[in-house]
């Protein structure tokens, strides 16, 4: 950080309050942007955050509190404010047309007229002039359904610069694309911050900030706890300012030694994505599934949980060889799934949180039509309790949950069908730290118990500290398999990329 | 044990007032309308002394119980994610299939009315197995057999209706069990029968979860294919007994009957609060769809309105319930999620 940062202000909040009926989302908080550093937003979910990114961006207003742009007061009272003083937002779902091009889409409500008709070519021109303006390879008469998320996620970005945006913000831009993919992210944000952009930055990856951010603000519970450096701070600060209190054993595990082999798979491949993947699970396990985005790690598990039907290899569970050709049979075999995008995969939103809990134990309480509502009300009660599930009640609908609760609402699923091998694709993502923690050790808990889990998982410090092996894919191949001692981020890497 | 067994009867008794109480809340905006709909007809001068009598209120629930047994199987297919617009052409067909089997080949009442219903089942099973093994859109396939079963009934007829003219073929649609009419009491049979599959069984929660999130119900291991195959199925057979029904009340199976059937029963069931993305829906609030539909048609019949000017009214009514219950929705969600956002 050189001193020209501290005299180049280019945001400041300052003792923004806002309240909603009944709740107080934030109070008294301050923040403080400089011209070309990004600076990260942490916080568990529900501490404030995307409160205070909307009050920026226009979609609520503050009930109190003064908003300065290099300077001078401001006030954002809609969208249209807050693009006009230069702030743009990337949100976490993408708002991109699918069905437009690149262009089309950097260009969209604003396109270059000739008299009553859209400018084509200039429009074109100007777009792919803007987009090799940045070092990117992106066609911009691609349709933005055949990109992929990180590219649409440039386009994204080159949209919001377009709008020559001085204040850039950036909700959870890594949480879906690949470690590859983040690097080039990484690279683009360095390149907008010399060019004395200011970036907010949201993420729940710790690993992420060093590498990218300057500073760092730390929230919870609607108010502003502190400002640090991030070269000044540690993970254990971070952590403990966001929860509140010192978080030990953030990974809870006790490794297991030789079980018996539970799960042997020979030989899978899905003739698309996976080639011939062999390996095998023992009993109290927890193995770890390494490897880049498109790997073919969820794919393995597709087959092995019956949604790919068109696999040939061999399957056996405790020796014995079995058929899978659909979920329900894998299901039949002890296997349950909490599949990686709980909310295109995983969950009925508008349902309520009794109703997904028990989806797949109907048959416990459902007999004709006689329906045993006490029945049906323990084994909701009783996984809500075991996941220590925040829910007003059991019959909140599960959509309003925070993403922490949503996946122990998935897992609590999962486990009332009492499986030998729980997958789990993904496990905390988009989880916060508080929820994460738990998820460890419930994990842990449950390998101690005798359940084996397969965690395919892109977070290094998970895959770590919590597997007993892990096997690395790379291109649809089972490329390596390290054991608890030996696993290390270089190893995994030199195996995932191959 | 006792304190046990007590609270078991207890919660029976908590459980049915619960039942109702959480149906007159779910569906208070339209149960509004209804009551002051019939309010303004039991008070207005013209129609006061013709509304509220037995005879007519009997007399509109005859009218209204073929456009529910629509509304029953279009319920299932909406909250699916689905549309059946094939049902109206099915009444066509199955009235004039029943009523040829009595009239042309002298098959038994009972063997006649099998085979309307058997008819409907067959086009419902043709669009659920179309539906379920292929990717093309309830819309096209219920479209394309909307327009098969009305021509299947033109070629049938000639174009002509199929009269019959014997007692016991009028007693489903224009008969008497008692004091109460007899489609009044197969409604009521029809309604418990689908409350139970959709509130009681596996297949009802399925029907919730596919229409909820369909790929998610894969990964359930829910046999998605099954259900919709079920639920269209069940759709087709209510379009049967709505044709044998109608073709009854009518004294003759007729290719024009049921002509925009299918939207009166879309009506219905949107009105009563199911929506169109599918995933959410009551058959409690289709039944008072249904009568607010029927009730309207009832009282402008009886007020003398233009018939032409009833479609108008008809129209701007559908639309004034749906949106009084959107607007309540909308703020009911707002407190929600706004109550809701920081308490977790």
């Amino acid at each position: 950080m050189g001193d020209w940062l501290a005299t180049n202000v280019l945001l400041q909040m300052k003792n923004i309050h806002k309240t909603f009926p009944g709740v107080y989302a934030l109070k008294a908080v301050d923040f403080e942007l400089r011209a070309g550093e990004v600076h990260a937003i942490l916080g568990e979910n529900g501490a404030g955050k995307s409160t205070l990114i909307k009050v920026l961006g226009g979609i609520y207003t503050a009930d109190q509190g003064e908003i300065y742009i290099e300077g001078k007061k401001v006030e954002i009272k809609n969208v249209k404010d807050a693009q006009k003083n230069g702030i743009s937002i990337i949100h976490q779902e993408l708002v991109l047309v699918p069905y437009m091009t690149v262009a089309e889409n950097i260009f969209l409500g604003r396109e270059p007229m000739k008299g009553k008709f859209v400018n084509t070519s200039k429009m074109y021109e100007d777009a792919q002039q803007l987009i090799d303006s940045h070092g990117i390879n992106i066609n911009a008469k691609s349709l933005v359904r055949n990109l992929t998320i990180a590219q649409q996620q440039m386009v994204e970005i080159l949209k919001a610069i377009s709008y020559n945006s001085k204040i850039l913000v950036m909700d959870e831009p890594t949480s879906s694309i690949s470690e590859k993919e983040v690097e080039f992210l990484f690279e683009t944000m360095r390149n907008l911050t010399a060019k004395g952009v200011g970036i907010i930055y949201i993420s729940h990856r710790m690993s992420e900030l060093a590498e990218i951010c300057d500073r760092v603000t730390v929230m919870r519970d609607g108010s502003y706890i502190g400002t640090k450096v991030v070269k000044e701070t540690t993970n254990d600060e971070l952590i403990s300012m966001m929860v509140g209190r010192e978080l030990k054993n953030y990974y809870t595990r006790d490794f297991q030694k030789d079980g018996e082999v539970i799960l042997k798979c020979e030989n899978i491949s899905d003739h698309k994505m996976v080639k011939s993947a062999s390996f095998e699970v023992k009993k109290g396990e927890i193995v770890g599934f390494a490897g880049l985005v498109g790997a073919g790690r969820s794919e393995v598990m597709k087959c092995l949980f019956g949604l790919t039907k068109e696999y040939s290899g061999e399957i056996y569970i405790e020796g014995k060889k079995v058929k899978i050709k659909s979920p329900s049979d894998a299901i039949k075999q002890g296997i349950a799934m909490v599949p990686e995008d709980r909310k295109l995969e995983g969950l009925y939103h508008i349902q309520s949180v009794r109703f997904n809990s028990t989806i797949e134990v109907l048959k416990e309480f459902i007999k004709g039509i006689m329906v045993d509502r006490q029945k049906e009300e323990e084994i909701t009660q009783k996984y809500i309790d075991l996941m220590s599930t925040k829910t007003p009640s059991a019959e909140q609908s599960v959509g309003k949950l925070s993403g922490g609760n949503q996946q122990k609402v998935m897992i609590g699923r999962w486990l009332a069908t009492n499986p030998r091998i729980l997958i789990l694709d993904e496990p905390t993502r988009g989880v916060d730290v508080g929820a994460k923690s738990e998820i460890y050790a419930i994990m842990n808990t449950l390998a101690k118990s005798g359940m084996s889990i397969i965690m395919i998982s892109s977070e290094m410090p998970e895959l770590i500290n919590m597997s007993d092996r892990v096997y690395v894919m790379c291109e649809g191949r089972i490329t390596g398999c390290l054991g608890h001692e030996e696993i290390t981020q270089e190893k995994i890497m030199k195996l995932a990329a191959k | 044990m006792d304190r046990v067994a007590s609270k078991n009867r207890k919660s029976s008794v908590a459980l049915l007032l619960n039942c109702v109480t959480q149906w007159l809340k779910d569906n208070l905006g339209i149960i509004i309308a209804l009551v002051v709909l019939c309010l303004i007809l039991s008070l207005n001068p013209i129609t006061k002394n013709t509304f509220l009598t037995v005879k007519n209120i009997f007399n509109v629930l005859r009218q209204i119980s073929t456009n529910l047994f629509l509304a029953c199987g279009m319920t299932m297919v909406i909250i699916l994610g689905g549309i059946d617009l094939s049902v109206g052409s099915i009444i066509a067909l199955s009235g004039c299939l029943a009523a040829g089997a009595v009239v042309r080949y002298n098959l038994p009442l009972g063997v006649a009315l099998l085979v309307g219903v058997l008819f409907g089942l067959v086009f419902g099973v043709f669009n659920g197995f179309v539906i379920s093994k292929t990717t093309i859109p309830p819309f096209i396939v219920t479209l394309a057999t909307m327009n098969i079963a009305k021509g299947l009934a033109y070629v049938y007829t000639g174009g002509s209706p199929v009269r019959v003219v014997t007692k016991e073929w009028q007693f489903i649609g224009a008969g008497y069990i008692g004091s109460v009419p007899t489609p009044v009491i197969i409604l009521i049979v029809v309604l418990i029968v689908t409350a139970l599959i959709m509130n009681k069984s596996k297949m009802g929660r399925y029907i919730y979860a596919v229409g909820g999130n369909a790929q998610a119900a894969v990964f359930s291991g829910i046999k998605v294919s099954k259900v919709k195959f079920f639920v269209y199925a069940y759709s087709g057979v209510m379009a049967g007994l709505a044709g044998i029904v109608l073709a009854s009340r009518m004294y003759s199976g007729q290719p024009t009957a049921g002509e925009g059937a299918e939207m009166d029963a879309i009506a219905a069931v949107v009105v009563g609060g199911t929506s169109m993305s599918g995933g959410y829906g009551k058959i409690g609030g289709t039944l008072i769809g249904g009568l607010i539909i029927g009730v309207l048609n009832n009282g402008l019949n009886l007020l003398n309105v233009n018939s032409f000017w009833q479609y108008v009214i008809k129209g701007a009514v559908i639309l004034l319930a749906v949106f009084i219950d959107y607007i309540r929705q909308e703020n009911k969600d707002k407190v929600k999620i706004e109550k809701n956002r920081f308490s977790n």
